[in-house]
């Protein structure tokens, strides 16, 4: 039955297909900016995936159109195909190499995400409170200041961020890092990125927490170390009662970082 | 008026109705007296004067409407009325609004209703895209915008998709298996029954103070526990239409098991029968599921309890955990009754054996059973405990197998048939083979943990889910509406109309989502009512493809119901398939076979010479031998 089937033929229009939708897709940013150590990992990851992804795109298309190409019928046909019931070898192969192959993906996966939650030595600590419809940020480093709704970070230095929601579950996503984390009542939940690319970007809430979730934003500097150290030291207020309780209230969700070794 | 009142019926059923709700009322503010409460609480969350007639008022519509009176008669040593048959069958338009037992008239209900929804669900669709066509507000505050895109979903998921499978196999199923009916035709009626309530209820909340629930279809604690009224009819709504499909997954199940004809073995069930014994093995055991977290959510809001409220000691988390451990299972539940149409479409219309027909069938369960172990793939960035992501990726991405299994034996269904494009359903069984490709391939992106931490609660995820429930589900719906209108209606559906609505959903569906991708990539987060400016022009542009794909769904409307009135009759086996459904007259008659039919040979066997699938005791046919399924390569 395969014998039949210019199987040479499809898989080269596969390829070429595959090809061209790659070479399409592939040069476009996606997912924007990269200001962050594990954007590269993560858009690299991407382009793998799209490249494998247009290959089992392209591998369903040509085959749906030639066979609609060659089988159709003929008008006023009324005869039945051929009575092929199935083919044993092709059947286990596309079990085989499709489990394979999302292995090899999961497995790829899970070294990029060791590698962008692997603490580093000396990480910056921050601490983020969201509240419907407000961000708020302390560094515990420096006294405990406070600043609203503006986020400045060094670059080069990872920054822990601990995230302390007030009311309901909000979400913390600076899209230029591709980090996200959701910040969840009663928890502390963490998320790891080492800023790369000065710049101003937006942090964006994104877990419906009510009417305002759509304007829940913050503003984000990455900066140079000098001028991070020099915005701190200019902020006089500490963090507020109610927002350092929580800190010491919320259980810690996950003591221990993906990466750290053992959990 | 009096025998009215004691008649099953609409006016029994509206009585009860009040009766019970006026109960439901009396009883709030008796015990609330006996409290020392004012008689009356009007606090956000709470609102027990309407949340408990909510609960008793649909239940004294149903033993109003008829749908115990069999059960309570026996239950109180009554005489039963014998079965006379009236409660069977439809012999004018008026019958289906009636208690019918009957699964052909159960099957319409269903289906009707479900549509019905769906174009309530679609307008919503349509206003949430006039809103987002451009930044800014345009014409509804924020607080509405949740409440829109939140009915949307839920109807969408729990009233139209869902069941509206249910209503196609109802019709289908016992005539596939050369069954008179379904196993417990009565509990069949009731499940029906419920499942207006619970749209209702979802439309309804419209009306609470404080708007419709806004909370997405997901409803997260604590948002939801702390939300206005509307969230109680979003918690009981899924009440009803969970309690409806778990008793019909339970009427599927026995029907299946103990109703096939003779002959029948499991090898030679049609692959929709497959598809809704694995369906039905999902939801039995996942529905409970959100059905308890619902009312846990409903029981932090009006009694006290603290079950997801950090403050009082609960665990926030631990709604997602239940919630999708429901509502993982529940996409393949909308997702494997499609697989069966499909099916069933593609083999008839290529004239050939399905591919790897076994395998087919494999692939179902192993679709059930990973199903349980990958929820937590909702939650990769929900601050669970981070070591269950990687083995919930793993499982993840398995699943994509026995759904790449599924695609590539449609294919191989279509090497070296004949293959027939006259039918609007088989253009979109064809369709769907690639639209649902992209979604499954977004799924395994998404399914890969740093690709979700960055696109995670963006478009990106509304592009999947459109592209698996719109391009996948719903294309599946149409191709089974279409493939299966003349044996409900007895009449032929227009060609042409099919052929513009078809091409206007394609391009439509294409049009609206792809572009979801990208902004969603690119950083703009789903359920907001307003967003930055730089994602305008794409919004725009999918509007106006929403619009489309939306006023071309008009196209399918008129097409059924005038040719359902004024459509040219419709021959037995217009498709000439092979399934028992096709052996008996369009519509069937009303006990669906004079004598059971035997089946004897697998359910496609195209192309094979002599080969049968049944034999109906009335075409006077020798009966071969029974062969066994033929399988493996040739
Ligand atoms: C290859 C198969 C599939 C895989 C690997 C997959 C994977 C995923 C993942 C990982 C998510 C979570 C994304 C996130 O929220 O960050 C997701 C969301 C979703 N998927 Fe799939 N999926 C698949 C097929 C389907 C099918 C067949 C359906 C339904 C017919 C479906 C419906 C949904 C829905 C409704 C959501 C969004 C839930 C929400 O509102 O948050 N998926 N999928
Ligand atoms: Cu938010
Ligand atoms: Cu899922």
């Amino acid at each position: 039955m395969l014998g039949r089937l210019p199987i040479a033929k499809m898989l080269a229009a596969t390829v070429a297909m595959t090809a061209a939708i790659s070479a399409v897709m592939l040069p476009i940013g996606w997912d924007g900016q990269q200001a962050s150590t594990a954007a590269v990992k993560i858009d690299d990851l991407l382009s793998v995936t799209i490249v494998v992804s247009a290959f089992f795109f392209s591998l369903v298309v040509v085959m749906l159109f030639y066979a609609l190409w060659k089988f159709k019928a003929k008008p006023g046909d009324e005869s039945d195909g051929e009575p092929i019931h199935g083919n044993t070898r092709l059947e286990v192969a596309w079990t085989l190499i499709p489990t394979v192959i999302v292995l090899f993906g999961a497995g790829y996966s899970w070294s990029v995400l060791r590698d962008i939650e692997q603490p580093a030595e000396n990480p910056l600590t921050v601490d983020v409170f969201s509240q419907q419809f407000a961000w708020s940020f302390g560094y515990p480093g420096k006294d405990n200041v406070w600043s609203e709704g503006e986020l400045h970070v060094p670059l080069g230095r990872q920054v822990h961020f601990k995230m302390h929601a007030q009311d309901v579950i909000h979400s913390f996503w600076v899209p230029e890092w591709r980090i996200k984390k959701d910040n969840v009542p009663g928890i502390t939940t963490t998320a790891i990125v080492t800023p790369n690319r000065a710049g101003v970007y937006q942090l964006i809430c994104t877990e419906l927490c009510g009417f305002g979730h759509a304007t829940m934003r913050a503003k984000v500097v990455a900066e140079p170390p000098a001028e991070f150290r020099e915005w701190v030291g200019g902020l006089k207020e500490k963090v507020p009662q109610p927002l350092a309780e929580s800190i010491v209230r919320d259980t810690e969700a996950n003591p221990v970082p993906l990466g750290a070794g053992g959990a | 008026m009096a025998a009215a009142i004691k008649r099953p019926g609409w006016i029994r059923g509206a009585l009860g109705a009040v009766l019970a709700a006026a109960f439901g009322v009396g009883l709030v503010v008796a015990l609330r007296a006996a409290s020392g409460l004012p008689a009356f609480q009007t606090e956000q969350t709470g609102y027990p004067q309407v949340v408990v007639p909510l609960i008793t008022g649909p239940f004294g519509f149903l033993a109003g409407f008829g749908c115990f009176d069999y059960w309570l008669r026996w239950a109180a040593g009554m005489p039963t009325i014998p079965e006379d048959h009236s409660q069977h069958g439809a012999k004018s338009w008026r019958d289906y609004f009636r208690f019918n037992t009957d699964h052909k008239v159960i099957g319409i209900q269903y289906i009707v209703t479900t549509l019905f929804f769906f174009f309530i669900a679609g307008l919503l669709a349509m206003l949430i895209r006039a809103e987002l066509s451009q930044p800014g507000t345009q014409f509804v505050d924020a607080a509405t915008f949740n409440g829109l895109f939140s009915t949307h979903a839920a109807i969408m998921i729990f009233v139209v998709v869902v069941p509206i499978f249910a209503g196609i196999a109802n019709y289908v199923l016992p005539l596939m298996i050369g069954a008179p009916d379904m196993a417990f035709p009565r509990l069949n009626a009731l499940s029906f029954w419920m499942l207006p309530i619970a749209g209702l209820l979802f439309i309804g909340s419209f009306l609470a103070p404080g708007g419709a629930f806004g909370t997405g279809w997901t409803g997260y604690a604590p948002l939801s526990t702390g939300a206005p009224l509307g969230q109680s009819f979003f918690n009981l709504g899924v009440q009803f239409a969970g309690a409806s499909s778990i008793a019909t997954a339970l009427n599927f199940l026995v029907t299946i098991v103990t109703m096939r004809a003779p002959g029948m073995n499991f090898w030679r069930m049609p692959l929709l029968v497959w598809a809704n014994l694995s369906t039905s093995m999902l939801v039995i055991a996942a529905t409970p599921f959100i059905a308890g977290v619902q009312f846990m959510v409903l029981f932090d809001r009006t009694l006290g309890t603290n079950f997801f409220q950090a403050a009082g000691g609960g665990d926030v988390i631990s709604y997602q955990h239940i919630f999708w451990f429901y509502s993982h299972p529940a996409v393949y539940i909308m997702m494997l009754p499609g697989f069966g149409i499909i099916s069933e479409v593609i083999s008839t219309h290529a004239r050939k054996p399905i591919f790897g027909y076994r395998l087919m069938a494999l692939a179902l369960l192993g679709i059930v059973v990973l199903s349980y172990s990958v929820w937590a793939h909702h939650m990769f960035v929900a601050g669970m405990f981070s070591w269950l992501r990687v083995p919930m990726m793993i499982t993840t991405l398995l699943i994509a197998v026995p759904t790449g299994i599924k695609i590539f034996s449609w294919l191989g269904t279509l090497f070296f048939g004949k293959i027939h494009t006259y039918s609007t359903s088989m253009l979109f069984a064809l369709a769907f083979i690639v639209t649902f490709t992209v979604g499954g391939i977004s799924g395994v992106m998404l399914g890969m943990v740093p690709l979700d931490i960055h696109v995670s609660d963006t478009y990106f995820v509304v592009a999947h889910i459109h592209f698996v429930l719109f391009g996948g589900s719903v294309f599946t719906i149409f191709a089974g509406i279409y493939h299966w209108f003349p044996k409900m209606t007895g009449r032929m559906y227009d060609e042409k109309l099919g052929r513009v609505h078809f091409w206007g959903t394609l391009v439509g569906t294409w049009g609206t989502f792809i572009p979801m991708h990208w902004i969603g990539m690119n950083g703009m987060p789903r359920r907001v009512a307003d967003y930055a400016a730089q994602f305008g022009d794409w919004n725009l542009l999918i509007s106006v493809f929403a619009f489309v794909l939306g006023a071309v769904q008009l196209v399918f409307l008129y097409n059924m119901i005038v040719s359902w009135r004024f459509g040219p009759r419709a021959e037995a086996n217009p498709w000439r398939a092979k399934t028992i459904e096709w052996q008996v007259s369009s519509p069937p008659p009303i006990f669906n076979f004079d004598q059971i039919p035997r089946v004897v040979g697998g359910p496609y066997e195209f192309g094979v010479p002599g080969a049968r699938h049944a034999i109906m005791a009335d075409d006077g046919a020798e009966v071969p031998e029974p062969r066994p399924t033929v399988m493996g390569s040739r």
